[in-house]
């Protein structure tokens, strides 16, 4: 006996709840846009300099006793997390320290880091620094600047791949489900005010493939079926093709949550982070996938003559794609 | 029908042991990389290379090469820092003075007096010239010691730009040559740093030029980024310069030609400061050779020889100016300055100040590596501690055994048999992946890590895809082999549409990123070209194998 997600040939209608969909998206992206907003992401010293300093300590860790230690420093802002994890041993205490960006290009003295150390080693003298990170302001902008530009030229290379091997309205489908679903993450990463650093753009850079990979092989369905069945129309089409691809749809989320969910709880803190952005990355691909992608497709309709695509090119209004 | 030629049976097959291979050193990561090392250092002890006869043992036959662990794996120290250019701007004026000077005096009845002003910024080299019609003359007697840039890139190009205005002479590098400045300085710095880390001997440093000019600095097994800092930071630049006087008070105006030096001195309290004249009769880059060792006082000093020519300015410096004091000249700080007795012949020399034992020989070490061209700020520093490392590996082990072996039990309930074919695929692809990585000399980061157990994900997608496909070609009954053909053929194109997009967002990663961001787009990138090869040959294979033997009637996927 086979373990099936999708009993036997399914037929549902998925667009004919459309507006709820598109209802859902669009008060997602409004509350993600207003977060985005109104509270901002947490950034990381990647993106706005400043030095993060980890301690590790056998004892419990009294988080207002470092600070009433660091205070007296004079660094500016200063936030102390403690971090926990089910990786940690048994006395295993580690806290995550960030001090804003001193002034300069530099990314930070030596004597600053040995005055945080010493103010520490005093209140607690097991204490350890197994990471410490500092990095400049004049890095921290170029790295924004990187970052943006890698997401937008992600997008934009797929885009073009997608308008090659399909049409424009597919293109343009997969890149609204692409932008739905980076803009989603990124508003939930401003809700919980996860740390937002240079992973985390990969883990971005990620969704978008992942997204991209299940919107593809709904139109590779999708681009199949209209030529089989051209009679159909354009909805009729579409639902049967992300009926027959949804056993596949949902066996790939399955087995790629299954490998994120094992690296979330036991990888360790320091990729929880990522590893967060890519499971939720992953839901709402998929979820993307086939309402977003679809329905865009839906509304901007897609050429069926494909048989005679080539006959057309002489004439000085066959390329206007209808 | 279901076939497949032997020679692609063979070059399939090829491709799988090779990867294993090439994985397999990393099985056992510890030994392999104790015998790389034990062979490296014999090999730089006694230049041999016979690798029999060490304590660690690895087969000749097999290839050695391991997965480098990233710093954020290994512990380590990771600095970026930027080298200022400018500096070398500014002396390469400054020593051009005495030249320009002496060129523009030999034609004083037409260009009149000149003088030396302060420069309005930075690398440039003002001078007044008092007949204002004369300037055009001391324009063309300074464009005539230009020459041309040695530079593949700036044909033609001179290397300096000569204006002038209101009777004041400008003169500075022209953009062509900052550029091969530029390039020249960061080789130098390039060069000198590695030298540096490479006299405290650890293992594999990253030493890299990063854009017009930075350099990524990255040492596994140091300490602290600061300790790395103190080593790299100092730039170690030795003068040997002319005494003008010696002077407390820090505000005396001075001539543009001359600069002020403050004396190197442990207690800070009571300060001296030198005018000294700012080109030097010799630099440290006519050193020879530094070693520490005690003065006729016992007292700790740095030994030094300079090459012929070196030795030969010294020597006639020395000659002329006798009975009265030079300087020695350590990063902008006198370190001392002795009155000349005697004209110094030998070419070599000896160093003392107040150092400690520890500081001489830490000079000497600075010298013989020479010195910097020129100061670096840190814009960027991380310090990773080896038990972090070590963390992040075993909590990835772990992560991704269960991963592991979650999607193998998931694949074998969801596809029976063809669920097996998959797995062993899976088994392979991700052996593929390390192979991949240890034949290239990647390097795994802990986002790499991810990177893989994200693979073990959505490797399965492809044979999904192509299960579900062949499990729709059962359903219009076609006959077992025609629903596996029809169903790998229509799956394909699906599977690798949906795979270049993923490789294309890899590639931007790869380009775009740095450190550990570019650790994950590496595997992720090898486990989409793995993935895929193992799904479209490597299954396939299995299945028709098993078809052959088996003949089955009925198949179920």
């Amino acid at each position: 006996m086979r373990l099936k997600l999708i009993k036997g040939k399914t037929n549902y209608n998925f667009f004919s709840k459309w507006k709820l969909w598109l209802g859902i998206s669009s008060t997602l992206i409004i509350l993600s846009c207003v977060s985005l907003f109104f509270q901002g992401l947490n950034y990381g010293i990647d993106f706005r300099g400043g030095t993060t300093i980890r301690t590790e300590s056998e004892i419990t860790v009294n988080v207002s006793q470092y600070r009433q230690a660091l205070d007296v420093l004079n660094l500016g802002d200063i936030v102390i997390t403690e971090v926990f994890d089910p990786t940690f041993r048994e006395n295993q205490n580690v806290t995550q320290i960030r001090i804003e960006a001193q002034d300069g290009d530099e990314s930070i003295t030596a004597s600053t880091v040995k005055s945080v150390e010493v103010a520490l080693s005093a209140v607690d003298p097991g204490i350890k620094f197994p990471l410490v990170e500092s990095v400049g302001p004049k890095v921290s902008s170029e790295l924004v600047k990187a970052a943006v530009w890698a997401v937008i030229s992600a997008i934009g290379a797929v885009l073009f791949y997608i308008w090659l091997r399909f049409e424009w309205q597919f293109a343009l489908g997969a890149v609204l489900a692409l932008v739905h679903d980076i803009i989603l993450t990124m508003g939930i990463f401003s809700q919980v005010q996860i740390k937002f650093d240079l992973a985390i753009i990969a883990a971005l850079l990620t969704i978008v493939g992942y997204s991209l990979n299940d919107t593809v092989v709904v139109f590779d369905r999708v681009r199949e079926n209209l030529r089989k069945y051209k009679k159909k129309n354009l909805s009729e089409v579409l639902n049967m093709s992300i009926n027959e691809t949804l056993a596949r749809t949902l066996m790939t989320s399955v087995t790629t949550l299954l490998a994120l969910i094992s690296l979330y709880v036991l990888g360790g803190d320091v990729i929880k982070g990522f590893v967060f952005a890519m499971i939720w990355g992953v839901l709402v691909g998929t979820y993307s996938s086939i309402f977003i992608a679809g329905t865009a497709l839906l509304y901007l309709g897609v050429k069926r003559d494909w048989s005679k695509s080539s006959a057309n090119q002489g004439n000085k209004f066959g390329n206007i794609d209808a | 029908m279901l076939q497949i030629s032997s020679l692609k049976r063979i070059s399939i097959l090829f491709v799988v042991l090779l990867g294993i291979l090439f994985a397999f050193p990393n099985f056992f990561y510890k030994h392999v990389e104790d015998y790389n090392d034990a062979i490296k250092s014999k090999a730089l002890l006694d230049g041999d290379t016979n690798k029999s006869d060490l304590t660690y043992w690895w087969p000749k036959f097999l290839p050695s090469r391991l997965v480098n662990l990233g710093l954020d794996l290994r512990g380590g120290a990771h600095l970026l820092a930027e080298v200022n250019v400018e500096e070398v701007y500014a002396s390469r004026m400054d020593s051009m003075w005495p030249t320009v000077r002496d060129a523009l005096k030999a034609e004083r009845g037409q260009i009149g007096s000149i003088r030396k002003l302060k420069e309005s910024s930075f690398g440039q080299l003002r001078i007044s010239v008092s007949k204002k019609e004369g300037l055009v003359r001391a324009i063309e007697i300074v464009q005539a010691m230009a020459v041309p840039v040695s530079s593949v890139n700036a044909l033609g190009a001179k290397d300096l730009l000569v204006s002038g205005q209101d009777g004041e002479l400008t003169i500075e590098l022209s953009e062509a040559e900052k550029l091969a400045t530029n390039d020249r300085t960061l080789k130098q710095s390039l060069e000198i740093i590695r030298r540096r880390v490479d006299e405290v001997g650890t293992r594999e440093p990253t030493i890299q030029r990063q854009g017009e000019r930075r350099i990524l600095i990255q040492v596994p097994g140091i300490g602290s980024a600061n300790e790395l800092k103190s080593l790299i930071g100092t730039t170690a630049k030795l003068t040997f310069q002319e005494v003008v006087r010696q002077i407390s008070n820090p505000d005396e105006a001075i001539k543009p030609e001359n600069g002020l030096y403050k004396a190197y001195s442990k207690e800070s309290t009571n300060a001296e400061y030198y005018v000294l004249k700012k080109s030097p009769v010799v630099t440290g880059e006519d050193l020879t050779d530094a070693q520490p060792s005690f003065d006729q006082n016992g007292l700790p000093s740095v030994n030094f020889r300079f090459n012929p020519s070196g030795g030969k300015k010294f020597g006639l410096f020395t000659a002329n100016n006798i009975g009265s004091p030079f300087a020695i000249v350590l990063d902008n700080e006198v370190i001392s300055a002795p009155v000349i007795r005697d004209a110094i012949m030998g070419g070599s020399g000896q160093i003392s100040g107040s150092f400690s034992v520890e500081e001489s020989s830490e000079l000497s070490v600075l010298l013989r590596a020479g010195a910097l061209p020129a100061g670096m700020i840190f814009l960027e520093e991380r310090t990773i501690g080896p038990e972090l490392g070590q963390d992040s590996i075993d909590a990835g082990k772990v992560a991704c055994l269960v991963a592991f072996i979650s999607v193998l039990v998931f694949m074998f309930l969801s596809y029976g048999l063809f669920g097996i074919f998959a797995n062993v695929a899976l088994i392979i692809n991700v052996t593929l992946i390390f192979g991949l990585l240890s034949a290239v000399g990647a390097t795994l980061t802990l986002p790499g890590i991810a990177g893989i157990v994200l693979t073990i994900g959505m490797a399965v997608d492809a044979n999904v895809l192509i299960f579900e496909r062949i499990r729709e070609e059962l359903k219009t009954s076609k006959g077992p082999a025609r629903a596996i053909e029809v169903g790998y053929e229509k799956a394909l194109s699906a599977i690798l549409d949906a795979n270049i997009t993923t490789l294309i967002t890899a590639i931007i990663l790869f380009v775009m990123g740095s450190g550990p961001v570019r650790g994950f787009s590496i595997t992720l990138g090898f486990g989409i070209i793995t993935s895929v090869f193992t799904a479209i040959y490597l299954t396939r294979l299995f299945i028709i194998v098993w078809f052959e033997r088996k003949r089955p009637k009925s198949i179920e996927v």
